[in-house]
């Protein structure tokens, strides 16, 4: 009720800025605002009502009447910006001791990420900032700031500008996601490596009929996080970034380019992208005591160049699914790995209204043993579960299984709604079978359970 | 002899107009409909979802929809969530095709990732609510086949009775059973037969408004499942057509930059 009466009010107001911009005369002012009263857009799209009245005189006009009046409208600066986003408690419990005395056995943090948005000119322009902000019980590395988001973006006919901190994702697989490479990984936040920082960019899409290409200008690096002494799912050695080196002289002011080309052609969906900067992904290097013994690891992010391609078929229920990569720079020796595998969902399973989704894929690395990655001839089978009821019920379940090794990482994941604006988050994760040359090996005490409660505002 | 000649010939006609099959009469009425809504270009609309479980507990969704009519094919639709607002930002762009599966995609705004949705999901339930995928897309002629079943005047109004029967395999149902109005070809109740055939659910469409002096649309539409005692009411407002839009608001680009 409160939204309505503040929508009528909008309209006065938005009546009396047209009016001062010359561009409503007052007797279709008030026809229009007895004739829709409460059923007025929201408040991003407030410059095209005028426009918009399905019965009003606009449709009658000359098109190109119509387009300097829109044009003319555009330039009033009449919408409000908007803020949005959600705030979390979460807990971990860890089933095991833990490996090193100044660890715990749960870890609880707080979570605050709003998000301001504020879209004009019809549209076409608009500007979002999303900050972000944790702060964790046990692991003072954990806590921290971050700007998530801080972009303007501009739509032309045919080009997309966006210029700001931003966060981009490409690929397609669900077990890794080796294509993916502007951001750089927020590894405190969990260790599944899908959260990502914040990357400053300009990027300028280019739209047409042979596909879209995307140009990246990067300027600025973002060095990836790690879990300090005190925070569980670490390495062993503690990652020491005080001692952080790169390999362009120009270190984290280097300016870093990428470009990706993506299509749709029916049923396929296409990518090819290359980047050329400072590699997300470290190599962790031992420092040495005097005594010649590894005391903490040294992050070096050398110049690579990586091309990528990902690949996806829809056909009926089936999703086939490929990304590939060809990095050089990184190490001695260029390389390729790859991800494929495929989706098959079922609809309606259980004699109910779910749908249970079933994923196979295999995870490949060139570099076999020497991988910095554990995932260099390893085979992902996965179940999703879609309850499709009123709360949203969903859930994963996965293992991902190093033929190797025999290695074994389990990932189970949850999420609930309740009511209209609180979520539940459930995730479990276990490692089992990890040799000590499986760079997961450090990880091996740290199974965890962590429950999320976050509400949205 | 002329006269028995004209007689005869006249007799002839009487017989060919009265020969359309029940069948024949079906499709004739479907086609007329969808003639009738031919060339409304683009829209968009504002949805407001009221899900309501046996105990008559609530919740709401509201969704912004767009949609592009496509010549020869079916439409282009996306679909922007404001609620619930754990899903607010996440968006849904739909190619509709007239007899093979859809494409759609769906934007995750937490991951900023699009993904592709797997095709041939036409009963699953769309956000939860008494209608699937199906009830909610594009309506198009080759969707399905038809047989009229009769004239039957309800709320006042001549309506032809029309069974169809949807023609892709993935249809969660057997039959539909259809009121159209003999007036302006609009859609009143539709009676949805599961795949074994027994009444799953009622649809009843109410409050139309005609746009550009030729589309009809719907305020309301209410939907409750028979066999599980749920209903979900669907309210329609702020319909504009010509909104101006293009292929170009119905991209992986678009998806992404939708709010």
């Amino acid at each position: 009720m409160m939204k309505k009466s503040c929508r009528a009010g909008f309209v006065r107001l938005i009546l009396s800025v047209a009016c001062i911009a010359g561009v409503q005369p007052f007797a279709h002012a008030a026809e229009l605002e007895e004739r829709r009263p409460l059923s007025l857009p929201e408040a991003g799209e407030r410059t095209a009502l005028p426009l918009s009245d399905p019965r009003g005189r606009e449709r009658f006009m000359p098109t190109d009447t119509r387009k300097k009046e829109s044009e003319r409208l555009r330039g009033v600066p009449i919408d409000a910006g908007k803020w949005s986003g959600f705030v979390a408690l979460e807990s971990r419990l860890f089933a095991q001791e833990a490996l090193f005395p100044e660890q715990s056995g749960t870890q609880s943090s707080f979570v605050l990420q709003p998000e301001y948005y504020k879209k004009w000119d019809g549209g076409k322009q608009s500007f979002t900032f999303v900050p972000f902000y944790r702060y964790d019980q046990r692991d003072p590395e954990r806590t921290h700031f971050d700007v998530r988001e801080f972009t303007w973006l501009n739509v032309g006919k045919r080009h997309e500008w966006r210029v700001g901190i931003r966060k981009v994702f490409w690929g397609v697989t669900e077990s890794q996601h080796l294509v993916d490479i502007i951001n750089q990984t927020d590894l405190v936040e969990n260790p599944d490596g899908e959260d990502k920082l914040g990357q400053p960019m300009i990027n300028l899409a280019l739209i047409r009929d042979w596909g879209t290409l995307d140009l990246f200008v990067l300027p600025g690096f973002r060095e990836r996080t790690f879990p300090g002494p005190k925070g569980r799912l670490r390495l062993p050695l503690l990652v020491d970034t005080s001692q952080t080196r790169y390999e362009s002289d120009q270190k984290w002011r280097r300016v870093d380019l990428a470009a990706r080309w993506s299509h749709t052609l029916g049923d396929w969906d296409i990518g090819l992208s290359h980047f050329a900067g400072t590699s997300r992904e470290p190599l962790l290097l031992p420092v040495l005591s005097p005594l010649g013994f590894p005391v903490a690891l040294a992050p070096y992010y050398p110049l690579i160049n990586q091309t990528g391609l990902d690949l996806q078929y829809a056909a009926g229920s089936w999703l086939w699914k490929l990304e590939a990569i060809y990095r050089s720079g990184f190490g001695p020796k260029s390389y390729a790995a790859s991800t494929a595998g495929l989706e098959y969902t079922l609809s309606g399973v259980f004699g109910t209204g779910m749908d249970l989704g079933l994923l196979a894929e295999y995870l490949y690395d060139e570099r076999g043993k020497r991988a910095t990655t554990p995932f260099q001839d390893d085979v992902f089978a996965g179940m999703r579960l879609g309850f499709n009821d009123v709360q949203s019920t969903e859930m994963l379940m996965g293992v991902i299984f190093d033929r190797t090794t025999s290695g074994r990482f389990y990932n189970v994941e949850a999420s609930r709604r309740i009511g209209n604006n609180w979520k539940l988050n459930l995730e479990a994760r276990a490692y089992a079978g990890l040799p000590p040359t499986d760079i997961l090996y450090g990880l091996r005490k740290d199974d965890y359970f962590q429950l999320e409660l976050a509400r949205y505002f | 002899m002329r006269k028995l000649f004209l007689l005869l010939a006249l007799s002839l006609t009487s017989i060919n107009a009265f020969a359309e099959t029940p069948e024949e009469k079906g499709l004739a009425i479907a086609v007329e409909a969808d003639r009738r809504d031919l060339g409304f270009g683009d829209f968009t609309a504002d949805m407001l979802m009221i899900l309501k479980n046996k105990q008559g507990e609530e919740s709401t969704r509201v969704v912004r929809v767009q949609n592009l009519e496509v010549k020869d094919d079916g439409d282009k639709s996306l679909s922007i969530f404001d609620e619930p607002a754990d899903v607010k930002g996440t968006t849904m762009l739909t190619y509709s095709h007239k007899v093979e599966d859809d494409d759609q995609w769906m934007y995750l705004p937490a991951l900023k990732r699009v993904k592709r949705i797997a095709s041939d999901n036409k009963s699953g339930s769309y956000m939860g609510s008494e209608f699937a995928y199906e009830d909610i897309g594009s309506q198009e002629v080759e969707k399905y086949t038809y047989k009229y079943l009769r004239d039957e005047v309800i709320e006042g109004q001549p309506c032809f009775v029309v069974e169809r029967y949807p023609v892709n395999k993935n249809s969660g149902y057997k039959r539909q059973v259809t009121w159209i109005d003999k007036a302006e070809y609009r859609p009143w109740k539709i009676d949805f037969y599961d795949r074994k055939d027994s009444l799953l659910k009622t649809l009843t469409i109410k409050g139309y408004k005609q746009y550009l002096k030729k589309h009809w649309r719907p305020d309301e539409m209410f939907m409750v499942n028979h066999q599980t005692g749920k209903s979900t009411l669907l309210k329609w407002s702020n319909y504009k057509f010509h909104a101006g839009l293009t292929d170009a608001d119905f991209t992986q680009e678009s998806l992404k930059r939708a709010r």
